[in-house]
């Protein structure tokens, strides 16, 4: 079955919207459970982690340089080059790579 | 703690905020761009898609997808968790949203939460300030916005060498968000490790291979952070700390 995109796009928006806006909105107090506040802080890493990988590999034509692009990434990171410096090193590297391997 | 009322100076402050966390947006939301134009998503659409849901991992999640036909109950779920670190910032904006604000101001701190946004909002002193929270907010999402429409745009234009280059800056951004965090703490570092591991096992394995990677995302997002949060529960200065880990992401 092909879907609307528009539709997608909807659903996702309205999705979006209330996980931001239900907070300011209605919780008042802190919250207090502590299995939810440990599941909330660990999600963004592994959703994150999991979205990476194996995909930056599969991102660019050659797999090879997909992996360059991702221990350079790795690295720049850990040395806390920020955000915008990593993903354009990465970009770099994954070039500079592919004109040598393609 | 600083006044309700909204003034020039305000405003100012508020550009002066959105302009360069803009700038960067364009950046990254170009690459979304591409990834956009790959599941035929039109730059119109782009332009709705990111004006309305601003975030980078929820908008990867959308456009990937789109493209790959999923269900609308799937779609929704991946939102739901390429976006949840927002149920955190959110209600950590809460409280400092003053008593007497309307609904619909309410209603607008909450939307316009996103990774920078939140660190500038959080990093000023009182209550929120709307007209603070509009400009800086309007400001960056218009140029994340016209990134992303513009990536879309020049995906067709640009050589395959460079787009295949720069479909890599998404993940070098998810990178610059996850790694730091690691470096301080080797348990985060661990947990990343597992993540990738099960990851590319999940994106290899039979039969599981065959699921969506919508799918597999927010199964395996689900039960390791699940048996993470169970095993090795935070303490309090940990989650107040989550601002500081998230605060250069979009």
């Amino acid at each position: 079955m092909q879907h609307n995109v528009y539709i997608y796009i909807l659903i996702a928006s309205l999705v979006a919207t209330l996980i931001r806006v239900l907070p300011t909105t209605l919780i008042r107090k802190q919250i207090t459970n502590k299995f939810i506040k440990s599941f909330l802080y660990y999600v963004p890493y592994v959703t994150l982690a999991v979205m990476t990988f194996p995909a930056i590999i599969e991102a660019t034509s050659s797999k090879v340089a997909g992996i360059i692009a991702l221990l350079v990434g790795i690295v720049a990171a850990w040395l806390d080059w920020g955000l915008f410096k990593v993903a354009i090193v990465c970009c770099v590297v994954a070039y500079v790579a592919e004109l040598f391997l393609i | 703690m600083k006044t309700l009322n909204n003034n020039q100076e305000v405003i100012l402050e508020g550009l002066k905020a959105g302009f360069p966390i803009g700038l960067g947006y364009f950046a990254v939301s170009f690459s979304l761009g591409i990834i956009a134009k790959s599941a035929n998503v039109s730059p119109l659409q782009c332009f709705i898609t990111s004006f309305l849901n601003h975030a980078s991992a929820g908008e990867y999640a959308i456009f990937t997808c789109i493209r790959d036909n999923v269900s609308y109950l799937e779609i929704a779920l991946m939102v739901l968790i390429a976006n949840i670190r927002y149920v955190l910032m959110s209600c950590a904006l809460s409280q400092r949203v003053h008593e007497k604000e309307s609904m619909f101001a309410r209603f607008i701190f909450g939307f316009t939460v996103t990774d920078e946004i939140f660190a500038v909002e959080i990093g000023r002193k009182g209550y929120l300030q709307l007209a603070y929270t509009v400009t800086a907010f309007m400001t960056a999402v218009v140029m994340w916005s016209c990134g992303t429409t513009v990536g879309c745009l020049a995906g067709n234009i640009l050589p395959g060498r460079i787009v295949s280059a720069l479909s890599v800056a998404l993940y070098g951004m998810f990178l610059a968000i996850i790694i730091p965090p690691a470096r301080k703490d080797k348990l985060i570092g661990g947990i990343i490790a597992i993540c990738f591991a099960m990851s590319y096992l999940a994106a290899r394995l039979p039969v599981v291979k065959n699921i969506s990677s919508g799918t597999r995302i927010i199964v395996l997002t689900v039960i390791i952070a699940s048996v993470c949060a169970i095993l090795f529960p935070v303490k309090e200065d940990d989650v107040a700390s989550e601002s500081d880990v998230n605060q250069e992401e979009k």
